[in-house]
């Protein structure tokens, strides 16, 4: 059984750690907020200029100026800050920001990352994902791991125009967990139930396999 | 030294067509509706915009690409917007896609009176043709220049006659960056107050940077993703 969106994020959640500052990108890496374990202090970052993003407001307490990455309303938690957009950048940039999870349309077996523009359609702009991806320490990626076509997203080199290089640290598809080591991607973990051979076959890029691969626990 | 002005309309006066600004705000949120209404009303045009975004059909920089009023975007994001794509693909107006943080660093660096700053965002991509590429403790860096704009287009949630400004939240975003870039800064404010009526030590933009200031006559301040979540 491949994992759901709500399973992707809720095994990406366990990648957290106590007093972790992390950014998540629009899509299934928004998920991961619901699952941070009870009682660990983590604090999300906004990159539009907040520290400490509360959960979406109760019907009529939305506030126009107050608004997350994704323009969606939200709210603060005790110990929120506000900061202009070049403070927000500078954090990210300087290396404060623990993890980063993001989306992707392709990852190379470099860690290269594809998320901004497939060349002859509408381009609407990287937003803060180049600047994301260039500095982040750690960079999880939440994906399905082929595209609605059913080929590989994981690749020997991104077709598409890069987003970053060499940046991608861990990957987590619906299929599988996989880590991006000089020799290309590491086999982790397997969603349960999934054959190595269903991974094999829907991995264009390296893939490398060593012992016994355990299930996905989420 | 008067630097309040009356309204949206006396504020945006002397912006020739073919100007370069500055505006505000990420999304919807944060923009100078008032100024973009003026500017509509004036039918300025040919103009350059940086701005995060462009704003949604009917609503922010949205309502001067209607009118035909913009050359060119220089922004970091911009879905939502049914007739810039149809400008886009038509010709007619030109866009220049930069990172986020390099947009609000090279704000930062034209404020600061920096000529250019050195970022990795964009290392390896096409952001980086034709840019310089210099090596930092083993770390690839492009260097990108500050910003020049004739007029920067800010709002703020309080102002007071000096022009010192406080921003509200979220709200806060590009516009303190853009504030300190514009070699006129204008800022419409929802509150108006005495000089001493602000905390000096709470002010987000210092007055020297903000030449005219004015409370702007309506906010409508729209959401673009109203999300709510249900009572338990």
């Amino acid at each position: 059984m491949s994992l759901t969106k709500e399973q992707i994020a809720r095994r990406i959640a366990r990648e957290l750690r106590e007093g972790y500052y992390v950014n998540l990108g629009i899509g299934i890496p928004t998920l991961v907020a619901n699952y941070i374990p009870v009682g660990m202090n983590v604090v999300l970052q906004s990159e539009n200029g907040l520290l400490g993003m509360g959960p979406f407001p109760f019907e009529g307490e939305e506030d126009p100026d107050l608004i997350n990455a994704g323009k969606q309303t939200i709210t603060t938690v005790p110990g929120s800050v506000f900061f202009d957009s070049a403070m927000s950048f500078g954090m990210i940039r300087a290396g404060k920001v623990n993890l980063t999870v993001l989306g992707a349309m392709e990852v190379s077996e470099r860690g290269d990352i594809a998320n901004w523009k497939i060349p002859g359609k509408m381009v609407k702009g990287m937003g803060g994902a180049m600047d994301l991806v260039a500095s982040a320490r750690n960079i999880i990626v939440a994906m399905m791991h082929t595209n609605p076509k059913g080929e590989s997203k994981l690749l020997p080199a991104c077709t598409l125009p890069l987003t970053g290089v060499g940046c991608v640290k861990k990957v987590v598809s619906d299929l599988a967990v996989l880590d991006i080591t000089p020799d290309g991607f590491k086999l982790v973990e397997r969603a349960p139930g999934v054959p190595v051979d269903e991974i094999r076959a829907k991995t264009a890029g390296k893939l490398i396999v060593e012992g016994e691969i355990p299930e996905i626990v989420c | 030294m008067n630097k309040v002005v009356s309204g949206a309309d006396e504020a945006i006066r002397d912006i020739p067509d073919g100007a370069t600004l500055m505006l505000g705000g990420f999304g919807l949120c944060g923009i100078p509706e008032n100024c973009i209404a003026a500017l509509v009303r004036k039918g300025v045009s040919r103009l350059t915009c940086i701005s995060n975004n462009a704003g949604v059909d009917d609503f922010g920089i949205g309502l001067m690409l209607k009118q035909k009023q913009v050359k060119k975007m220089i922004s970091s994001y911009v879905g939502e917007n049914a007739e810039f794509e149809r400008q886009l693909l038509s010709g007619e107006l030109e866009v220049e896609l930069i990172p986020q943080g390099t947009l609000a660093t090279r704000c930062l660096a034209a404020g600061y009176g920096m000529p250019a700053v050195f970022t990795p965002a964009g290392v390896g991509t096409e952001v980086a043709d034709g840019k310089e590429v210099r090596q930092f403790n083993g770390k690839a860096y492009l260097l990108e220049m500050a910003f020049e704009a004739d007029f920067a287009l800010v709002k703020a949630w309080k102002g007071d006659t000096e022009g010192n400004l406080v921003f509200k939240e979220t709200a806060r975003n590009f516009n303190p960056l853009m504030a300190m870039a514009g070699k006129i800064t204008i800022a419409e404010v929802e509150e108006l107050v005495p000089a001493g009526g602000l905390d000096p030590d709470s002010i987000h933009t210092p007055g020297i940077y903000v030449h005219r200031v004015f409370k702007g006559g309506q906010f409508e301040k729209r959401i673009e993703q109203r999300t709510i979540r249900k009572k338990a």
